[in-house]
């Protein structure tokens, strides 16, 4: 990463676990992980805090879902990293892949329903042009999204904007697909708490 | 919608997040971290490097980075502030949704009454 601490500015105890990590898993933590490790008084606890609440809270969205509405924001935002780490979580939660590279390709002619694809398009819209309208939330509530549904989507895209300039500021490494492959089963059985 | 219309969840932890990096314990001062959320009132080369975090950190270089480091400012110095601009910008963007949610809300509650 383009900051020295974050490669390497760990108390002894961190360095361990990382260490431990690496053996078990096989792969070297992810820097997204190292990140939120860093200080996490500052930013790591509190952010973790909110994403867990938006991704595996309660919400009428299943978790393939938000975890896709977070990689297609991340495709928004051109960040490499992020597509990769949350298409793989998405592709693993509704076990299906096709559908997840679909809406990443196109989401108009993508095979889900209205309702996900109205929420997709208003994420993709706010993250673009930073800000929407009533008339945005309007046409997704024609499309059958609910209230509740529109503001655990809005979470879910606050969460993402926030990380994917992260990543793409600090300059995350981005590894091979067996190690996202890898990561995404353990955002599946642990979330990000 | 009223503010404690918003799941007081969500709400609870944002301000929780939000008031952490700006007026918690840290390297750099409030008034920078303040400056850094609002993508405003920052000097150069600081300024290039939060704007380019808020609005295109696909395209952040190494060079925007070493720059502000020339400064003189310390790694945990930018680490703050770089993460203050992150979180800024998606906070407005988050204002600006549930405003517009707030207010669809509000038209659609009295035109189905």
């Amino acid at each position: 990463m383009r900051l020295d601490i974050l490669n390497s500015g760990y108390k002894f105890g961190k360095k361990v676990l990382f260490s431990i990590i690496k053996a078990i898993s096989g792969y070297p933590l992810p820097d997204a992980a190292k990140l939120v490790f860093y200080r996490p008084d500052f930013y790591g606890t509190p952010a973790k805090q909110f994403t867990q609440r938006a991704m595996r809270g309660p919400s009428q969205w299943s978790v393939g879902d938000r975890e896709l509405m977070a990689a297609f924001v991340s495709r928004v935002n051109e960040c490499t990293f992020c597509i990769k780490a949350h298409s793989a979580v998405s592709a693993n939660a509704y076990g299906d892949r096709a559908k997840v590279e679909q809406v990443l390709a196109d989401v108009l002619t993508a095979p889900i329903a209205p309702a996900l694809s109205a929420t997709l398009l208003m994420l993709g819209k706010l993250t673009r042009e930073q800000a929407i309208s009533p008339d945005d939330i309007r046409n997704m509530m024609a499309a059958g999204v609910s209230a509740t549904q529109i503001e655990d989507a809005l979470a879910v895209c606050f969460a993402f904007n926030i990380t994917n300039r992260l990543a793409d500021t600090f300059g995350f490494s981005v590894p091979g697909d067996d190690a996202f492959e890898a990561g995404a089963k353990y955002l599946i059985k642990r979330g990000y708490a | 919608m009223k503010k404690e219309e918003i799941a007081p969840d969500y709400q609870q932890l944002y301000h929780q997040l939000t008031k952490r990096i700006l007026y918690g314990k840290g390297e750099s001062t409030p008034e920078q971290r303040q400056a850094a959320f609002d993508n405003a009132g920052l000097a150069e080369p600081l300024s290039t490097l939060t704007n380019k975090v808020a609005l295109e950190a696909h395209k952040v270089t190494d060079s925007d980075i070493k720059a502000v480091k020339r400064t003189g400012m310390s790694e945990d110095q930018l680490f703050e502030l770089i993460v203050c601009a992150a979180v800024g910008q998606a906070s407005r963007q988050y204002q600006s949704g549930l405003a517009a949610l707030a207010e669809a809300i509000k038209e659609g509650g009295a035109h189905a009454s």
